[in-house]
Formats: structure tokens, C-alpha cells, sequence
């Protein structure tokens, strides 16, 4: 019965949704306020009805229905709770309700916390969210039903795929897809403004928040799924430069750019075009990448499923809204205002430098992305783009970006003083020289380009603290002024350094694992010990175990200090998982402040031998955490009292705080 | 600054970071763009050129062998003709006979392939895509 709830929800949901398409841009190009006012309630109860149908889907998991082709292809009665719930979207049905279900969960917060926005912009703004959910809705109803039943049902499922059976599906495809989806939100309101014709500064602020917020959560994707695959495919590496990746990294790079362009707009109103071409161009990606990865055009632990079908209606949804807003925004942009314009060297100038180099990292990275799959389909070579072709593009023009991020917040608006500015960052350029001298001596001068590196990360956060310093004038009044000045300081500039900070974290972890870190695979016997590190690894042997639904061999090894006393033990098993004849690899990791070991089993060999990979893995857990730092940032600049404006939500907040 | 020199100042860093990725773009792609062969696609230039690789099929049943340590030797074939692969290091877990692999390496002028990466399927259902092809497009597949 519940499936059937399930189905209806969701045919309900897309005829109410059409309603939202339609009627709420035809009051608003009438000037007719009861038509605009459907536009709230509609987006309401279809985000009602998504949850609904989710909720269903998510009951028919939990009770093992096996009636339902989804959960027999994708479940197993066996398999932990948290997993049967976090295998709902762990298929291509299920992710796509997912994805449908967060875009219904955003129009419903612009249409709940919107009271500010001009009626027109509101509705036209919800009327765009309600066109991408209808197509969204037609490609599940016509070709990825998750509700399908069939007959007779099976007595057990086929279980979900071993690799998926993880904690990091609980997090990371939601939060990824707040990300991604977030970003809608953004592309409806640069459409709604295109078709008003209309732009000015309050434009760019009610956006931010939407921004912010769709950023803060595709950082967090972004860095959960890396850390989700460093831990389970056993294969050691954070970042594979996989066309799937990039497809959640184009995005990210889009929608940094549009926070930094939206910022400039806000404040002083230049780059109007620009931003509205931004935001426009972040979810087109979005949407690019839910293409790439939900048609099976490419070869990735996401394609769950190939069915040519698919892949052409999410195409057509693609050409449509990325060919229909381009071609709108074609039509329209000349209508909009064209703001100020200023001197280069000056805040906005740093923000267009900033706005230059993401922009141009992002068509590099789509060329590599895309360049393979046009050249398959135009002359059937095959060819894949590896690693060292990013790393070769990708990486110099993130140089000149990093160097110049201390500066940024430090230039005034409108004509900044580049020789001030330099003179003041004097102390964070003398610790980077410092630390890069530092990296050259320890290693006699052989990792020249790791000192680079280091030195740069040093710069980043240091010259992030610096604003802070500066702003609040730590060294220069009283420590008890300083202070108080530094709480004072409004929640955006902590936000920036924040985030600034976290980057460069970010680069440290990356610039040190990769030039510090080892791997060697080896032959091991119980009781053969190998130096890793300061440490010596001991392996001990492998012992048989049991799991819910899988069998394992496990491991054991000893980590010995230089005093071959034992400071820790690690275990790393490999599984089978008998529902899907399936072997999978756990990895065992331990963390040693920011370091790690990472050790990796493989066959196992004669006389009670065993093939194992041992990585150590310095300052890696750093890459993780500087992407929390950013998230942090991202979350505190959401609290800046100037953006409440644009979130009544949080005025609320404020006016209770005033009240106590 | 007039309004025209600004806007040329921003059009002209635009310009000039575009150019400046447009030639990594160009060196990159010309060091290091892969092709994917099958081993009846290998032409004796591909053998001699000294080019990296991607070489697809199955791994053919009885070749595996294992050598000291973690060395490894295996064939790869598509059915039609088999290459000699030499690897040192960890299989993945669903390397098996008969099944679908990809591997990247060099040739050896002996005409044996070093591969410094394998990659199998990863589930029961799934074999790499540019494999699966070939072997449609040669009329050997056996799958659905």
C-alpha cells in the first residue's frame, strides 16, 4: 500500500508543480497579487508531497518490502538499519528523488522566509524553481520510477553494492546535493531578474545568503566524498581528478566566484552582468554534472545504472535550461543597468582578479572533463585525461590566486593602495619566506618546489589573520581594547579570514602529503616489521571474523616506536560479501596528530604471506580540515547582521536576543 | 584612468589569463593524453612509439602468474589477440580470470606492457565501459 502513497504523492506533486510553473510569472507579468500569492502555498505543499513520496520510499527500505524492484535491487533484510535507510539513495531512483526532494526543500525556504523580496521577483523566482522540479519530476515519473513493483515478490533483495554500505552515504550525497541543488535557487533568481529586466544592489544581497549557504554545503560534499573515498577504496589517494569529481568541483569553483562577484554588486553595485552570467553558469554546471554522472556516459563508482533513455532526457533537460537561460540572458542582459566602474587596484579590482583566475581554473577543468567524451563521440578514439594533465593546468593558475588572497580583504573599495597594503603584510610575506627557508634547510634543498608550496600556505593563512589583526589594531592599543574591538568586528570578517584560513590549511595538507608521504607495497610475513616514518610496522597475521552481512580476514600489525615499544594497533581487513560475491578492501587507518598511517591489505600468498600496501600519509588529515575551516567561514558570514536583511529568518533570531 | 583604459586594462587580463591557460592546456594535452587500445587495436607504432596507454580486455584464463614479492604477470585479451602484462603491486579486489580489467602503462621493446595501474570492475554487474565496447564493437561480447 505505502508504494502506491508513494506513487500518487509524487503525480500529485507534478501537476501541483506545474501550477507553480505557470500561474505565479502570469500574475506577476499581470500585476495580478492573487495569482502571484499561489507561488508560496504551491511550493509549500509540493515540497510536502516530495517528503511524503521520500518518506514512503524510505519506509519501504526500512520494512524490507521486496514487492518494490528498487528496494530488491538495492537491499538485503540482513543489512544494518542505517544502511537500508542510506541505500535509498545509494541507486539512480532513489538519488534522483533525493535531488528532487532538496530542490522542493529550497523553493519552500524562499517561499517561507521570501516575505521581504518584491512580490514579482518572488514569484517569478519560485515559477523558475517550479520549472526545473517539473522536469525533474517528468524524468522520474517517465523514466527512473523508484515505487515500480513487481510480482511475485522475491524473498530476499540483491543487496546494495558493499562499497555504498558506509557511513560516508549517509553524509556525503546529501550534503552534496544541498550543494548543488542550493545553487538553484541562485539560477532562479538571475532568470526571475533577466525576465523583470530589472537589477539593482538589493539583488545581489537577497542572493548571497542562497550563495553562501549552497557553497557552505558543496564544501562539505565535496570534502566528506573525498575523505570517503581516501577511506574505503583502499587505494590511498583523496583526489583522483575522476570526471565525476570535477563535476561536483565545477560548481564549487563557479560558486566561489559568484559569492566573491555577488559581494562586489552588493556593495557597490559594478559587475551586475557578470554575476547574473555567474549564477546562471554555477547550476547550468550542477546540472551538467548531474548529467554526467546520472547518464552512464561515464565510467565511475556513481553510474549505477546504463540506460541510454536516461541519458537523453537528462540532456534535453540540460540543453533546455542552460540553452534557454543563455539565450535569455542574451536577449536581456543589455536591458540591465551597467554599474560603476573603478580602479584595478582596488577591493572590486581583487574581487574581478579572483572572479578572472576561478572562472578560467573552471573552463580548464571542464575541457578536461569534456574533451574525452566529444572526442569519443565525434571520432570513437578513446582517450582519457589523466591527473597530470590537471595538475598541469589546474595548478599554476591556483598560484597566482592564492598569492594574491591576502590582499583582497585588505584593499579599500573603490582605490586601494597596493604599497600600504604590502607594507602591512610585511610580518605574514617574513614568516612564509621563513617557513619556506625552513623547508629548503630541512630537506638540504631538494623539495624546491614543496618549500614553494608550504611558504604559499604559510602566506595564505597567515596573511588571512592578518586582516584580523590589523582591523581590531592587535599590538598597537591595549590587549583588553584590541579585544574588545576584535568580538566587535562584524561576522563577515571573521567569516572571510576563516575561510581564507581554511584554504590555505587545505594547501598545507595537500603540499605535504604529497612530498612527504610514502608508500611502499611488500611481502610480509607474521612478525616481519618495516620502517615507516620514525616507526617501525609490524605485521602480526590475519585472523577470520564476522560481520552482519559480510565475512572478513583481518590484519593485525603493531606500530612500534623508535624504542620498539607498541603505541598502537592497527587492523585492515579484507571482505566478501556473499549477497553480491562481492570482496571489498577496508583500509586501516590510524591518526597521529595530523598524520596518518594508512595500510592497505592485498592477496595473500604462500606460507601464511600477505601482499600489503602501507602508506604514511603527513599533515593529510589537514585537507579535510582546512574544508571545515571554509565551511566554518561560510556558516559565520551567514550570521553577519547585514545579510539578516536578506534572511528575515535570522531577524527573528535577533529580535528575541533584544527582547532577553 | 579613463573608462576606456579600465575597461582595456580588465579586458586585457582576461585575455592574457585565458592565453596563459590555453598554453597549458596545449602542453598538457600533448603529454598526456592517453588512448585506450585493445590488444588487436595495438598497431606496432603503438608498440615502438614508448607512449602510455590504457590497454583493455580480459584477463586471459591460466595466464596469471606471480612472480617474488608482489611482481605479477597476466595476459590481456580481447579474444582475438592477447598482450603479456607485467605489474608490480596490488590487485584490486575483483581482479579475476576471465574478467574485465584496464591497465595503464608502457610498452617494453620486447613488446611486453608494464603496467603501473590495473583497474577491474567494481560490482557483479558492471565491467569498464571502454572495454565492454570493444569487445561489442568486435563481436565477442558475451554479456547482456
Amino acid at each position: 500500500m505505502t508504494p502506491e502513497i508513494g506513487q500518487f504523492a509524487l503525480a500529485l506533486a507534478l501537476a501541483l508543480v506545474l501550477v507553480q510553473s505557470v500561474l505565479p510569472i502570469i500574475g506577476a507579468w499581470r500585476h495580478d497579487p492573487r495569482m502571484m500569492a499561489v507561488a508560496a502555498p504551491a511550493a509549500l505543499a509540493v515540497f510536502a508531497l516530495i517528503a511524503l513520496a521520500f518518506a514512503m520510499l524510505v519506509h519501504a527500505y526500512v520494512v524490507s518490502d521486496f514487492s518494490v524492484l528498487n528496494v530488491i535491487e538495492n537491499s538485503h533484510s540482513q543489512k544494518p538499519l542505517l544502511y537500508k535507510i542510506t541505500g535509498v539513495w545509494g541507486n539512480h531512483e532513489g538519488s534522483m528523488l533525493l535531488w528532487v526532494l532538496i530542490l522542493t526543500f529550497f523553493s519552500a525556504l524562499v517561499a517561507l522566509f521570501g516575505n521581504n523580496l518584491p512580490p514579482a521577483l518572488k514569484a517569478n523566482v519560485l515559477s523558475v524553481q517550479g520549472w526545473i522540479a517539473t522536469a525533474f519530476l517528468l524524468f522520474i515519473t517517465a523514466t527512473s520510477n523508484p515505487f515500480t513493483r513487481i510480482a511475485p515478490a522475491p524473498m530476499e533483495g540483491r543487496d546494495l553494492n558493499p562499497i555504498l554500505q558506509d557511513i560516508g552515504l549517509a553524509v556525503h550525497p546529501p550534503l552534496l546535493y544541498l550543494g548543488y541543488v542550493g545553487f538553484s535557487v541562485c539560477f532562479s533568481f538571475a532568470v526571475a531578474a533577466l525576465i523583470e529586466g530589472r537589477i539593482d544592489a538589493a539583488w545581489a544581497r537577497w542572493v548571497r545568503p542562497w550563495t553562501l549557504v549552497a557553497w557552505m554545503f558543496l564544501t562539505g560534499g565535496i570534502a566528506m566524498g573525498s575523505y570517503w573515498a581516501y577511506y574505503e577504496l583502499g587505494w590511498g589517494g583523496w583526489w583522483f581528478w575522476d570526471p565525476v569529481e570535477n563535476a561536483s568541483f565545477m560548481p564549487w569553483l563557479a560558486g566561489t566566484a559568484l559569492l566573491h562577484s555577488a559581494l562586489v554588486m552588493e556593495k557597490r553595485s559594478a559587475l551586475k552582468i557578470w554575476t547574473v552570467l555567474l549564477a546562471l553558469i554555477t547550476f547550468s554546471l550542477s546540472l551538467l554534472g548531474t548529467f554526467l554522472v546520472r547518464s552512464g556516459v561515464l565510467t565511475s563508482v556513481h553510474t549505477f545504472a546504463t540506460d541510454p533513455g536516461r541519458g537523453l532526457f537528462i540532456l534535453a533537460i540540460l540543453t533546455l535550461f542552460i540553452g534557454g537561460s543563455l539565450a535569455l540572458f542574451a536577449f536581456r542582459a543589455q536591458s540591465l543597468a551597467s554599474g560603476g566602474l573603478f580602479q584595478p587596484i582596488s577591493r572590486e579590482g581583487a574581487l574581478v582578479f579572483n572572479n578572472l583566475f576561478l572562472t578560467t581554473a573552471t573552463a580548464t577543468v571542464l575541457i578536461g572533463t569534456l574533451y574525452p567524451l566529444l572526442l569519443e563521440a565525434l571520432t570513437g578514439d578513446k582517450i582519457s585525461v589523466g591527473a597530470p594533465f590537471f595538475n598541469m593546468t589546474f595548478g599554476p593558475l591556483m598560484i597566482p590566486l592564492l598569492a594574491a588572497v591576502p590582499f583582497g580583504p585588505l584593499l579599500a573599495w573603490k582605490r586601494g593602495d597596493l604599497l600600504g597594503v604590502a607594507q602591512r603584510l610585511m610580518t605574514a610575506f617574513a614568516l612564509a619566506l621563513l617557513a619556506t627557508g625552513f623547508v629548503l634547510y630541512r630537506t638540504s634543498g631538494r623539495e624546491v618546489l614543496a618549500a614553494f608550496g608550504i611558504g604559499l600556505a604559510v602566506w595564505v593563512m597567515l596573511g588571512s589573520l592578518t586582516d584580523l589583526a590589523l582591523k581590531s589594531g592587535i599590538g598597537k592599543v591595549p590587549a583588553g581594547t584590541a579585544f574588545g574591538r576584535l568580538i566587535g568586528l562584524p561576522r563577515s570578517v571573521f567569516g572571510t579570514a576563516l575561510a581564507h584560513f581554511g584554504l590555505g590549511v587545505t594547501l598545507l595538507g595537500i603540499v605535504g602529503v604529497t612530498t612527504f608521504g610514502t608508500e611502499q607495497v611488500v611481502a610480509m610475513k607474521p612478525g616481519d616489521t618495516l620502517p615507516v616514518a620514525s616507526y617501525r610496522l609490524r605485521y602480526d597475521g590475519i585472523t577470520p571474523a564476522t560481520g552482519p552481512n559480510y565475512t572478513e580476514e583481518q590484519g593485525r600489525f603493531t606500530l612500534l616506536d623508535s624504542a620498539a615499544k607498541p603505541v598502537d594497533s592497527i587492523i585492515a581487513a579484507r571482505r566478501f560479501y556473499p549477497a553480491r560475491r562481492m570482496p571489498t578492501t577496508e583500509a586501516g587507518i590510524v591518526t597521529h596528530g595530523v598524520d596518518q598511517f594508512y595500510i592497505s591489505l592485498g592477496d595473500g600468498l604462500d606460507h601464511d604471506g600477505i601482499v600489503v600496501r602501507v602508506w604514511w600519509k603527513p599533515f593529510v588529515t589537514l585537507i579535510w580540515l582546512g574544508a571545515l575551516a571554509m565551511m566554518a567561514g561560510g556558516f559565520v558570514s551567514l550570521l553577519d547582521r547585514r545579510l539578516r536583511v536578506g534572511a528575515p529568518a535570522k531577524r527573528k533570531i535577533a529580535r528575541t536576543e533584544a527582547a532577553a | 584612468m579613463s573608462r576606456k583604459q579600465k575597461r582595456l586594462a580588465v579586458i586585457g587580463g582576461a585575455l592574457g589569463v585565458l592565453g596563459l591557460a590555453v598554453a597549458l592546456m596545449l602542453i598538457a594535452f600533448s603529454q598526456d593524453i592517453r588512448y585506450f587500445r585493445t590488444p588487436a587495436d595495438l598497431t606496432a607504432e603503438d608498440m615502438a612509439s614508448g607512449a602510455r596507454f590504457r590497454l583493455g580486455g580480459l584477463v586471459e584464463k591460466g595466464t596469471v602468474v606471480r612472480g617474488a614479492g608482489t611482481r605479477i604477470e597476466f595476459a590481456v585479451t580481447d579474444t582475438i589477440k592477447s598482450v603479456k602484462v607485467i605489474y608490480d603491486g596490488i590487485l584490486p579486489d575483483l581482479f579475476r580470470e576471465e574478467q574485465g580489467v584496464v591497465t595503464e602503462g608502457k610498452f617494453n621493446p620486447d613488446g611486453t606492457f608494464v603496467a603501473d595501474s590495473v583497474l577491474a570492475k567494481h560490482d557483479e554487474r558492471y565491467m569498464p565501459k571502454d572495454v565492454a565496447d570493444s569487445l561489442k564493437a568486435k563481436g565477442v561480447w558475451q554479456g547482456n
